[in-house]
């Protein structure tokens, strides 16, 4: 039967009067191939002295001609040290702690360097309270890298020196400062004591002088909030491993809510432990990582969301506000209030909603029932933007109020949701000068562009949590004539410290208490006893000329302090037709990072798509507005167009996917796409959502029409349900976990031997005979599904650690994406995984309501409100591996030590290994990605090729390459334990994803040494391996998920 | 008599091959003047012996100090003399300034002061134990005139030269061919001869019959055909596979260095240790070029090298080593007159020698510092080399073969005490090879 569906390969088709799709039609080559020129012209031909036989001569010969001078080896040279520097030996890492804050992402990490190169950024083992490195962190070390930067001081077009750009700036600032006009510095959240302390001294030489902090993604609610309960500007800081009863409404704590770094505390407690875990309750509109991983998940619109809150506080606290939230939603808020009470101190309640009053009344919820989680005295300082002031600047420059400003880690004219306004005030400064490692879009407005060093070129310190230090350090020299903010002010206010100096006297005399300023230099984080005044005071005083806003602020919360009335106000919240929820991509965050392709390509957890942002709608909507998802033959997605359109501000042509979970009614779309300048051409992917955050809010009221045309994605994952194959993922309730033995909920597979059921894993059924591996190491990676959040530092970190190619939006559609290490997504057709198995067990017969046909093509389709669960996959690294057979090279083979080793040189890429590889792990070099214009990202030029391992050999065109699990790495802890002749401890052997992995569901080690965590993990009764059945042996072990549906 | 004999003796040992020393025939004149000098030593106490004080000199002062160059410290030749003439200072300052210049600097004497500025503010080391005839036999060592230089003018050596070894051999090809060819003629001439005398004498050479060609015989001979082809071909292959097999094999590779840098002489006539330079080899996977700031540990003092060093270099390799060092400097920014770095470097750019391809992974610490293969094993006898060479094959081949025969040492290593005893109970061995250790599976090389 022929199908009557239309497909076409491009937009333009859809248009029927298309004179190019005419053409195309007519002829394969839109310009004619000159042909006749050189072939029609039979004279010239003729008088040609070159023959045929003459040409083929030259053919031949000049191809033998190559081929041999190829055969000579090139002359290579080498060029020492003139003077070597005493910590640098070549061929050996060195590790320093720094710390990032480009106002977006804060985590004290640690960087490897390689001959002076930065070339992997590793978490902060000692820093346990400052959050770890995410992926964005993870792949920081690439901006530094980056081609486009930067590399001098501009004005306007042209280059200048830093001394005329310190005369002009000087010159002009003390004009204006006899003029009496206000000088504004616009500043990301340094959370620096020594900047704050900086800024006020800035502000005393030039009066004046008004400091505004902007975050791109604003917590200004929250931070008002918590102002006006606790007095501290601050945000209330959470560890979720103390919390038994987790509800969260619209927080998507797991990613980037208030700052992110809470998955750590979550993962601890989701391990079940004596039979005990914390159950999480998640009511969001968009499907979140928070949503993913929560034991029951609500959909609901953001105004509902409000709703629900004001509900939960009145049923907790014991007031009454009226609702009208559906019947279901009502009941599961019922229910989950009666789990908060049940649960005391032992719970917590978090919102993400953007709105003063629901911050109040999360803050009230705490209080009242006296979470442990929430600890009042380390607030978390990472976020100070003050959204009121960002706004009454904006109308202030609109009105020619501001004379000169001054910006810093800011980019408002992309990300200001009135960046016209804005644009237009700019205009009526006399002095602009933006700190910017790009020329981006407010830099390029600027009169200057003060180029602005990286993180790891840079000096600084930062205040995480209240009383918790970090502090940056310089990896590298600058690469660039770059000048950091902070030494800019130092010159500018006549201070001939340097920005280090400053920041050793400011912590001696107000942060130290007498400890080593270089100690806490080397170890990256400094612990005070308790928070000092001159933090508070610096930040007051920086304040000072805005300070008629700043105390606005604290009326409006002061008059919200009364939580009941804020809980009435939520209750009459009322609903859009269509609801629009704004988010961060744990990919991309606020969009400065646009430019890294690591990034780019980096697949969102949930939609598992890449290079895009896209509004997410539910099945239903989309119905309703008649917007599809498609597939191509090859299996690439495509999806419809649509225009959004809030308050006025549209943004037009966003691609729509469907997602299973989201609220109907409601639509989500992130940041952080969008960029047009400062980036190449081939990351200026998605739209800007920005101007849609109207009032630094993250709902909106919104509407959505369908525009013309499909757009083209680039998806890795297509199969989106587990289809009832409970063998991949293992999962249990917690009830059947604590009473059922391992048998019932995770058994291992059996085949009949002898119309005798045997497991698998017995010798009698298998194939091959067993090596002994009993001697020497034998290593093993454990994953926790359960506390694995779906994260991805572990994919980022593999990218870095094994010189991963980026292979471009194109190539990632043709599935020929590089990942070593994926992290497979799964939803539920039914509400549960579980049920999905019932349903494919009760399978009788292919016809029928029962029958199989129909039933596997239903299975296919994601539930409304599905159950998700995360699964990362690399190589297994079977004992008995299907690709080591196949190989007709012998390219792959297995070491002693449990790894599957993978020769590239041996390798010429027939890909029967990938063919029979039962996990689907094994990548094929299509192109060569490195040196290669047709693939312009960092490995395309020199500088960004200084990010590569040295340890680890870039892949060429033609091989297949796969996880090592980290060879290199393993290889390098056996020869340092030998080298001082000593026994390797377990956690000594890691490899790049399970040091990356912050929640500890990574677990690597050598099951030979008996005591070590991962041996044990082995015999744990939660542990399966991956298709078991197949008999592969592999030495990657997973973790039965256990979720807690008891409900209280 | 004898204690002078000795200290002769000490003299000649004492100087490393590149350092300068005077002519047998100055030694003899010195064995002279000590033999006088020995009897009258306890007479005029004062009167320094020079042979003594060239001992001293060399124990004491010489790093820092040079006769005729300054260094990092002032020339010392006739200094007494020096000082009495310009200064005005005698014996006693010196004596003072020796033992404790830093006091001198300190008081505040004014010629003290001068020379400490001048010596970019370097204190002189302290020598309190020198005795007053330790001092004067030094000051008389440096009061003596200079040696005369022993050789003659450097002969001008042409680098298209062949060396002489090989003009001998061709001679003697040359006359072995001359004597073939005459031998050849010498037959040819009998042979006419005798058929002359045949023909002279009326006696028929036999003719042979017309038989069919050899070529053609050889050609209607289907299995000589065969064979031959055959072993053509088999032999066309074993070339073509001999040539395409060490394609990328550069054993014997020795290219021309920046800076013409004798392994022989520093590894080799003065015994250091390969890893006083590729310090790195101990700890890291790369064995290092040693910075030219490790080179200037002993550069730094030593300017030049003995005049007989000098003269094998021109003689045997055409090269000016005097010449070299002074590429040295420049490179490092040395100025060496003024003793003092001028900042201005050229970083030297060596060209590789050993270049394992990118695909195989290679780190020195493991075989030089846990395995203690010594450096000879793969990099041939370097201290015979003039000229680096790649002495082994680097191939794959090359590697297995030996992780084959090589033992694992394991003496005091706590690392190996548990798998050693596990694995040769398993294969039945006293000692382990690296192979049975897991040293030939690929991912320890390739990843």
């Amino acid at each position: 039967m022929s199908s009557n569906k239309k497909y076409w390969k491009s937009v333009e088709e859809l248009n029927e009067n298309s004179s190019i799709v005419e053409t195309l039609k007519e002829n394969e080559f839109v310009n004619e191939i000159p042909t006749d020129e050189f072939l029609g012209n039979k004279e010239s031909l003729e008088s040609s002295s070159t023959t045929r036989r003459d040409f083929l001569k030259y053919v031949g010969f000049s191809t033998a001609a190559a081929s041999l001078a190829a055969c000579e080896g090139p002359v290579i040279k080498s060029i020492p040290y003139v003077v070597q520097p005493e910590e640098i030996i070549p061929g050996v890492a060195n590790y320093y702690a720094t710390t990032i804050a480009d106002g977006f992402d804060f985590a004290s990490v640690l960087v490897k360097t390689r001959e002076g190169r930065p070339i992997k950024i590793e978490n902060n083992t000692m820093a346990a309270t400052n959050g770890s490195a995410n992926a964005r962190v993870n792949a920081s070390v690439l901006g530094l890298y980056d081609i486009l930067r930067v590399k001098s001081p501009m004005k306007g077009e042209s280059e200048i020196s830093w001394s005329e750009l310190d005369a002009d700036v000087t010159q002009k600032l003390q004009a204006l400062q006899s003029s009496g006009k206000q000088i504004v510095l616009l500043t990301q959240t340094f959370a620096s004591p020594s900047t704050s302390k900086l800024i006020s001294e800035f502000a005393t030489k030039y009066g004046n002088v008004r400091h505004v902090v902007y975050d791109a993604v604003s917590e200004s609610a929250a931070l008002d909030a918590y102002q006006a309960k606790y007095g501290e500007r601050a945000l209330a800081n959470y560890d979720f491993s103390k919390a038994m009863t987790i509800v969260s409404v619209g927080a998507d704590f797991l990613a980037d809510w208030q700052g992110g770094g809470f998955d750590s505390g979550y993962a601890k407690g989701r391990v079940p432990k004596d039979g005990k875990m914390s159950r999480h309750i998640q009511f969001e509109s968009n499907m979140s990582l928070s949503g993913a991983n929560a034991d029951k998940r609500i959909p609901l619109t953001p105004s509902q969301q409000k709703q629900a809150l004001a509900k939960l506080y009145s049923m907790v606290v014991g007031t009454s506000v009226s609702t009208d939230l559906p019947e279901h939603i009502n009941k599961a808020v019922q229910s989950a209030a009666n789990e908060l009470i049940k649960a005391g101190s032992n719970g917590v309640l978090v919102t993400g909603l953007q709105d003063v009053n629901a911050q109040t009344v999360a803050l009230e919820v705490n209080a009242a029932i006296g979470s442990k989680a929430f600890n009042p005295d380390t607030p978390i300082k990472t976020r100070q933007g003050n959204s009121k002031d960002v706004m009454a600047l904006v109308a202030d420059m609109k009105a020619g109020k501001v004379s000169a400003i001054i910006m810093s880690g800011v980019n408002p004219l992309y990300t200001l949701p009135n960046a016209t306004d804005f644009k237009e005030g700019l205009a009526k400064t006399e002095l602009s000068v933006a700190f910017s490692m790009k020329a981006d879009e407010t830099s390029t407005a600027c009169t200057y562009i003060a180029a602005a060093p990286h993180y790891l070129e840079s000096w600084g310190d930062v205040e995480m949590k209240k009383g918790h230090y970090s502090v940056m350090q310089p990896t590298i020299r600058p690469l660039f004539d770059t000048r950091q903010f902070q030494e800019a002010l130092l010159k500018w206010t006549d201070n001939d410290m340097t920005y280090r100096e400053y920041i050793k006297d400011a912590w001696g005399t107000s942060i130290l208490n007498g400890s080593s300023f270089n100690k806490a230099v080397q170890d990256g984080v400094y612990v005070g006893s308790i928070a000092t005044e001159t933090t508070t005071t610096g930040n007051t005083t920086a304040i000072e000329p805005g300070e008629e806003a700043f105390q606005n602020v604290i009326d409006d919360a002061v008059g919200f302090v009364s939580a009941g009335s804020a809980a009435r106000a939520l209750a009459s919240a009322k609903s859009g037709s269509m609801e629009l929820q704004l988010y961060t991509k744990v990919g991309m965050g606020d969009g400065q990072q646009a430019n890294n392709p690591w990034l780019q390509e980096f697949p969102d957890p949930i939609t598992r798509t890449s290079w895009d942002n896209y509004l997410t709608i539910s099945a239903a909507d989309a119905k309703e507005l008649g917007l599809v998802n498609e597939y191509e033959a090859t299996g690439a997605l495509n999806g419809s167009y649509v225009d959004v359109t809030v308050n006025g501000a549209t943004v037009k042509n966003v691609p729509v996917i469907i997602q299973p979970g989201q609220a109907k009614g409601s639509a989500g779309l992130s940041f952080g796409f969008g960029r047009t300048a400062g980036l190449k051409d081939e990351m200026k992917t998605g739209v800007n959502a920005y101007p849609l955050y109207q009032n630094f809010d993250t709902a909106q009221n919104v509407t959505i029409e369908k525009a013309a045309g499909m757009h083209e994605f680039a998806c890795v994952q297509l199969q989106n349900t587990l289809m009832g194959r409970g063998d991949i993922i293992r999962e249990t309730t917690l009830e059947i976990f604590n009473t059922k033995d391992k048998e019932h909920w995770n058994p291992i597979p059996k085949v009949s031997l002898n119309h005798i059921e045997t497991p698998v894993t017995s010798p009698e059924v298998d194939l091959w005979d067993e090596f002994d591996r009993s001697i020497g190491h034998h290593f093993n990676l454990s994953i926790d599904l359960n506390a694995c959040t779906g994260c991805g530092a572990c994919v980022i970190a593999c990218h870095a650690e094994n010189n991963v190619p980026v292979v471009g939006k194109e190539e990632i559609r043709r599935s020929r994406d590089m990942h070593w290490l994926r992290i497979d997504r799964y939803y539920s057709s039914e509400e549960t995984f579980e049920q999905d198995d019932t349903k494919k067990d009760e399978f009788s017969g292919l016809w029928g309501d029962k029958g199989s046909l129909g039933g596997f093509g239903e299975m296919e389709n994601p539930a409304d409100n599905p159950q998700v669960a995360f699964q990362p996959v690399m190589c297994q690294h079977c004992n008995h591996a299907p690709c080591e057979t196949v190989c007709p090279v012998a390219a792959t083979s297995h070491g002693r030590q449990g790894q599957n080793h993978m020769a590239y040189n041996r390798c010429v890429g027939t890909r029967y290994c990938a063919n029979n590889c039962p996990y689907k792990v094994r990548r094929f070099n299509w192109f060569l990605y490195a040196q290669n214009d047709e693939f312009d990202y960092h490995m395309n030029d020199d500088l960004g090729r200084m990010v590569l391992n040295p340890d680890v050999v870039v892949r060429s065109r033609g091989v297949m390459e796969k996880c090592s699990m980290c060879i290199q790495k393993t290889q390098k802890t056996i020869l340092d334990a030998k080298r001082d002749g000593r026994e390797i401890k377990d956690g000594e052997f890691q490899t790049a994803c399970s040091a990356a992995c912050s929640s500890g569901a990574m677990v690597f080690g050598d099951i030979n040494d008996k005591e070590s965590k991962v041996a044990k993990l082995l015999k744990d009764d939660r542990m399966y391996h991956l298709l078991e059945s197949v008999g592969t042996k592999p030495n990657v072990q997973y973790h039965t998920k256990v979720r807690n549906t008891t409900e209280a | 008599m004898k204690k002078s004999y000795q200290s002769l003796e000490d003299n000649s040992t004492n100087t490393m091959i590149q350092v300068i020393y005077r002519k047998l025939t100055s030694n003899f004149l010195n064995l002279g003047l000590v033999f006088l000098l020995t009897f009258s030593t306890s007479l005029i106490a004062q009167e320094g012996d020079p042979v003594k004080g060239k001992t001293l000199f060399n124990t004491n002062c010489a790093s820092c100090h040079k006769l005729d160059k300054k260094m990092t410290g002032p020339a010392l030749r006739n200094v007494e003399a020096r000082l009495a003439e310009e200064q005005g200072l005698d014996r006693e300052w010196l004596n003072a300034w020796i033992r404790n210049s830093a006091g001198m600097v300190k008081s505040g004497d004014a010629y003290a002061n001068k020379i400490y500025n001048e010596y970019n503010g370097t204190a002189m080391t302290a020598f309190p134990q020198l005795t007053d005839q330790d001092i004067s036999d030094i000051l008389a060592y440096t009061a003596e005139p200079p040696a005369e230089k022993v050789d003659g003018p450097v002969p001008p050596i042409d680098p298209n030269q062949p060396p002489t070894g090989g003009v001998s051999n061709k001679l003697i090809l040359g006359a072995l061919a001359i004597l073939f060819a005459l031998l050849a003629i010498a037959l040819i001439l009998v042979r006419q001869t005798l058929n002359r005398f045949a023909e002279a004498k009326g006696i028929d050479i036999a003719k042979e019959d017309k038989s069919v060609p050899i070529w053609k015989a050889f050609a209607q001979n289907q299995f000589l055909v065969l064979v031959t082809v055959i072993f053509f071909l088999l032999a066309s292959a074993y070339f073509v596979f001999g040539y395409l097999s060490q394609i990328g094999v550069d054993q014997g590779y020795e290219p021309v260095q920046p800076i013409h840098y004798s392994h022989r002489i520093h590894a080799g006539d003065n015994g250091i240790d390969c890893k006083y330079c590729h310090s790195s080899a101990r700890v890291s996977k790369h064995s290092g070029i040693p910075s030219l700031n490790i080179c200037m540990n002993c550069h730094k003092s030593i300017y030049e090298v003995s005049a007989e060093t000098q003269q094998e270099g021109l003689d045997e390799y055409g090269v000016d080593y005097n010449a070299e060092i002074q590429k040295l400097y420049k490179a490092v920014g040395w100025d060496d007159a003024e003793q003092k770095y001028t900042g201005e470097t050229e970083p030297v750019k060596w060209v590789r020698i050993h270049n394992l391809p990118d695909f195989a992974y290679f780190n020195h610490s493991q075989h030089v510092t846990v395995a203690g293969v010594e450096c000879q094993t793969c990099h041939g006898p370097v201290e015979e080399m003039e000229v680096m060479y790649q002495y082994s094959p680097l191939t794959m081949g090359w590697c297995i073969d030996c992780h084959r025969k090589t033992e694992v040492n394991v003496k005091d290593n706590a690392y190996y005490t548990k798998i050693h005893e596990q694995l040769s109970k398993k294969y039945g061995v006293e000692k382990l090879t690296a192979a049975q250790m897991g040293g030939l599976e690929c991912g320890k090389c390739h990843y």
